[in-house]
């Protein structure tokens, strides 16, 4: 376990060097998560890695709550700007639904249809 | 508070154990309420840590940046969760393959329509700098929209709540969008909700439909990629 953890680790490292040297717009985890996905297509997914990674995602909106709980520093922000946010939120997450939906249906018609 | 009592507290609030703790407990109280009421959407089991977890600190008086002493161990594992995403996109790689371009145009579509219609409705109602920067990757996945954020110079924990909301609203009103549009296809209608709500989504998704569920998930990974590279590239062209 302690193997594959060093591995995520060195992926997340490997992408946070890249990223910085080249000044890359990226964040450096998500280069991580390309490495590491290009190490399973190259390589395949060992079981171990499956059981460390589904370990994490499990328990994924846990790790959500420290940065959550950082409302509090943000109160003032989101008392001057609730209107803007919210209808921002509504409007801009239906949209989103709706013409993904769309666009993919259109697509993608007859391909995954029957299955 | 007797004196041996204060010694202790006194003790206890240096030490990171506490918030850890904290942390963990509000989230488990958030499970257990979601889990019990059936899991609507609407008991989001992060949403009542949150409110916990904000309560007890402003009881007790205690600073956001005491408060992150401790929880920052829990937030360190963000960054090797976000690599661990590449787990449940290669075993969907059967399916990418298969409807590859659709699959593409309609993400980077979803990615291009989340970020433009949240900042253009932010502007026009005359949002701060700050919040149009933050509310541009509110559908990506917390941990990559932190980081997208962060790089454009918005505030990443107030991207952290606003992602967590728009979860919750992309779950709980995606299905009726879907419906309302006609699109009655699980794999695009999974794909919808991942991309504009990701995990807390594709969490819903998995629930109602196992094609619906796996597509979202695939939407959530494969939307994080896509904002992480084209956001910052249209940054630069608007900023």
């Amino acid at each position: 376990m302690v193997f594959y953890l060093t591995l995520i680790l060195t992926c997340q490292l490997a992408g946070e060097v890249i990223v910085k040297a080249a000044g890359m717009p990226l964040p450096g985890p998500v280069l991580g998560m390309v490495i590491l996905f290009t190490g399973l297509m190259l390589r395949g997914l060992p079981e171990g890695l499956a059981r460390v990674g589904d370990a994490l995602l499990g328990n994924l909106s846990l790790l959500f709550v420290p940065a959550g709980v950082g409302v509090m520093l943000h109160a003032g922000l989101l008392g001057r700007d609730w209107l803007p946010i919210g209808a921002a939120l509504v409007v801009s997450t239906l949209l989103t639904v709706a013409v993904t939906g769309l666009v993919m249906a259109r697509l993608n018609r007859g391909r995954e249809d029957g299955q | 508070m007797s004196e041996g009592m204060r010694d202790i507290w006194v003790y206890l609030a240096r030490e990171p154990l506490v918030h850890l703790t904290l942390t963990l407990m509000a989230f488990q109280v958030g499970s257990w309420i979601y889990r019990r009421g059936a899991m609507n959407p609407l008991l989001n089991p992060v949403l009542i840590a949150v409110v916990l977890v904000v309560s007890g600190l402003l009881l007790t008086g205690t600073s956001y940046d005491a408060y992150f002493e401790g929880a920052q161990f829990v937030h360190f594992l963000l960054g090797p969760a976000t690599v661990a995403l590449a787990i449940p996109l290669y075993r969907q790689v059967a399916r990418v393959r298969r409807s590859a371009l659709a699959l593409g145009v309609s993400i980077v579509t979803g990615s291009l329509a989340a970020s433009a219609s949240a900042v253009g409705v932010a502007w026009a109602l005359g949002a701060s700098r700050d919040t149009l920067i933050s509310v541009a990757p509110k559908s990506v996945t917390a941990p990559v929209a932190m980081g997208i954020a962060e790089s454009l110079g918005g505030l990443p924990s107030l991207t952290a709540v606003l992602v967590i909301l728009t979860g919750i609203l992309g779950a709980m009103l995606g299905p009726w969008v879907l419906t309302l549009a006609g699109v009655r296809d699980w794999a695009a209608r999974g794909l919808a909700i991942g991309t504009a709500s990701h995990g807390i989504g594709t969490a819903r998704a998995l629930q109602v439909n196992e094609v619906a569920g796996a597509f979202a998930g695939l939407a959530m990974g494969l939307n994080a990629l896509a904002t992480a590279l084209l956001l910052p590239l249209l940054a630069r062209l608007v900023l």
